[in-house]
């Protein structure tokens, strides 16, 4: 490309490629309807994944190990597990909570149900336990079987399961997600170029005379990446549309949802980052479509 | 100025269309290209700008081998040369004075100089009265004068024509020959192929024959030296 391209030459190219968009007319109108079906489906995973990711980070964090002290266990021997589980490196956080304090979470935990364990306040079936955290919530399940292997351990739980499934759906969505949105791409991409391809061939006359001119490659190809640009822009309006309307209602709807953990990202500024990405993809396709029927067929 | 030496040309399908080709032309001579058809007198006139590259030998035009010109630099090298078709190659969309403006415009020359230049050569050509005329409202020798136009606007130092009267009647030629003269006049090396005998023998000029990919002839002020 020329560089330093002068103002009057780049309005040029921007008539001509926009002349060619509507000299294409329903080709014109099937690549943009492409890009346009592929980036509201690349909307909708992008929401889902970015989402499922913050809830999986909301859960992580969150996680704990929970060490259930023997009852025999004295004073002293709750001292020495105390230092045993400090001198474990990994461990960042560590807390007593006594048999009363595990007991009232409880009862607050389970709410209504909760009352009637009321009924315990006086002979409290439960053990005293230690909170701990880690500094890396991955950490969890070595630290956990360390302290299992302490004396005086009752027993360690933490919400390894929960936090296992929720990583490989995420996964799987992840990889699914791409695989289909790849494959939706290209063919946005083909659609494209070859719509270009058909611009090409129109004006194959044109650009045979602007070479024998001496008219550079750069300025016989400009308004056809130009063309492309637009292309895979018109084709992002309707997703971006989409995406600000339909997160907004999303995240309205579910606002008075009080699931633990789940917690939809704002709309200001989530949705408009997915509107600047789909803006992105769009124009990265279209300038694919018309690199590729460039390359191909117009040889300058 | 243009220089062939040994120049051999064998398309893809087998066919040599020149074979062992070897000329000088000074800066400023006019030169018709004659021989029968298929002699290679068009694959002679494509390597003067670079249409096609020899197979083997070198066509240097001001001390520049074609063939070893960079893709990027054959644009600045063609706008140094006019080139004019049979066909005439105008854009039917576009009205004369665009269709001339365009080879200007395409090489980003400033508003100002492509409307004085074009203005210019529409007089040469003696169209000035018909700029705003599409080239489907002109008759066949005003098309071609629209193409000459186009051809010279950017004050080449050499004008190719491939068959230029091909198409049109005695009376046309000869106004299509007198712009010719008039652009040698300036300065301009043109180089013509033709097939047509009264031109040649009426506007005496160097005369190159080509017959199955060689020069067979090549004469000052020659004849045509078929029958027509």
């Amino acid at each position: 490309m020329t560089t330093g391209m002068k103002l009057k030459t780049l309005k040029r190219h921007f008539v001509e490629g926009s002349k060619n968009i509507v000299r294409n007319g329903w080709m014109t109108v099937a690549s943009v309807g492409s890009v346009t079906t592929t980036l509201i489906l690349v909307s909708v995973f992008l929401v889902l994944i970015f989402n499922l990711n913050t809830i999986a980070t909301n859960v992580e964090e969150d996680v704990e190990i929970k060490v259930y002290i023997d009852l025999a266990a004295d004073q002293a021997a709750i001292d020495k597990l105390e230092s045993q589980i400090k001198t474990i490196e990994e461990v960042s956080y560590l807390q007593f909570s006594s048999k009363e304090n595990e007991l009232e979470e409880l009862i607050a935990d389970l709410g209504e149900e909760g009352e009637y364990w009321g009924m315990f306040e006086q002979d409290n079936p439960l053990n005293d336990a230690f909170v701990v955290k880690t500094e890396d919530p991955l950490d969890i399940k070595k630290v956990a079987t360390s302290i299992n292997k302490f004396d005086n351990v009752f027993s360690v739980e933490y919400g390894e399961e929960v936090i296992q499934k929720l990583f490989k759906f995420n996964e799987y969505a992840r990889y699914i997600g791409i695989a289909l949105i790849a494959a939706l791409i290209l063919t946005a991409g083909f659609l494209i170029s070859n719509t270009i391809k058909i611009t090409i061939i129109a004006r194959s006359r044109e650009i045979n005379i602007m070479k024998l001119v001496g008219a550079t490659n750069g300025f016989i190809r400009w308004p056809f990446f130009i063309e492309g640009l637009l292309m895979g822009l018109l084709g992002a309006i309707i997703p971006v549309v989409v995406v600000l309307v339909g997160y907004h209602y999303l995240y309205d709807s579910l606002q008075g949802v009080n699931f633990p953990y789940f917690e939809l990202l704002p709309y200001n500024p989530f949705a408009w980052q997915i509107a600047l990405i789909l803006l992105g993809i769009g124009a990265v396709i279209g300038m694919w479509g018309s690199v590729m029927s460039v390359r191909k067929f117009l040889k300058v | 100025m243009i220089e062939m030496k040994g120049v051999r040309k064998v398309y893809p399908n087998g066919v040599t269309a020149l074979n062992g080709i070897s000329l000088n032309i000074e800066q400023g001579e006019f030169v018709y290209v004659v021989g029968p058809s298929g002699a290679g007198k068009s694959t002679f006139i494509k390597l003067m700008y670079r249409e096609t590259t020899p197979t083997s030998g070198s066509v240097l035009i001001n001390g520049h081998d074609l063939s070893e010109v960079k893709r990027k630099d054959i644009p600045k090298l063609r706008r140094d040369i006019g080139v004019v078709f049979q066909d005439f190659k105008l854009l039917p969309r576009l009205t004369v004075y665009e269709n001339v403006a365009f080879a200007l415009e395409v090489i980003e020359e400033s508003p100002k100089k492509i409307r004085r230049k074009v203005m210019d050569v529409l007089d040469l050509v003696k169209l000035k009265n018909k700029a705003r005329f599409k080239p489907t409202e002109l008759s066949g020798g005003e098309q071609q004068r629209v193409a000459i136009a186009r051809a010279i606007v950017n004050n080449p130092k050499i004008m190719i024509a491939d068959e230029p009267t091909g198409n049109l009647d005695p009376d046309t030629s000869w106004d299509i020959m007198r712009i010719f003269t008039e652009v040698n006049n300036r300065g301009t090396t043109v180089l013509m192929a033709t097939h047509s005998k009264d031109i040649v023998n009426t506007f005496k000029q160097r005369v190159v024959a080509i017959e199955q990919g060689r020069i067979v002839r090549d004469e000052q002020r020659g004849d045509y030296g078929y029958e027509a």
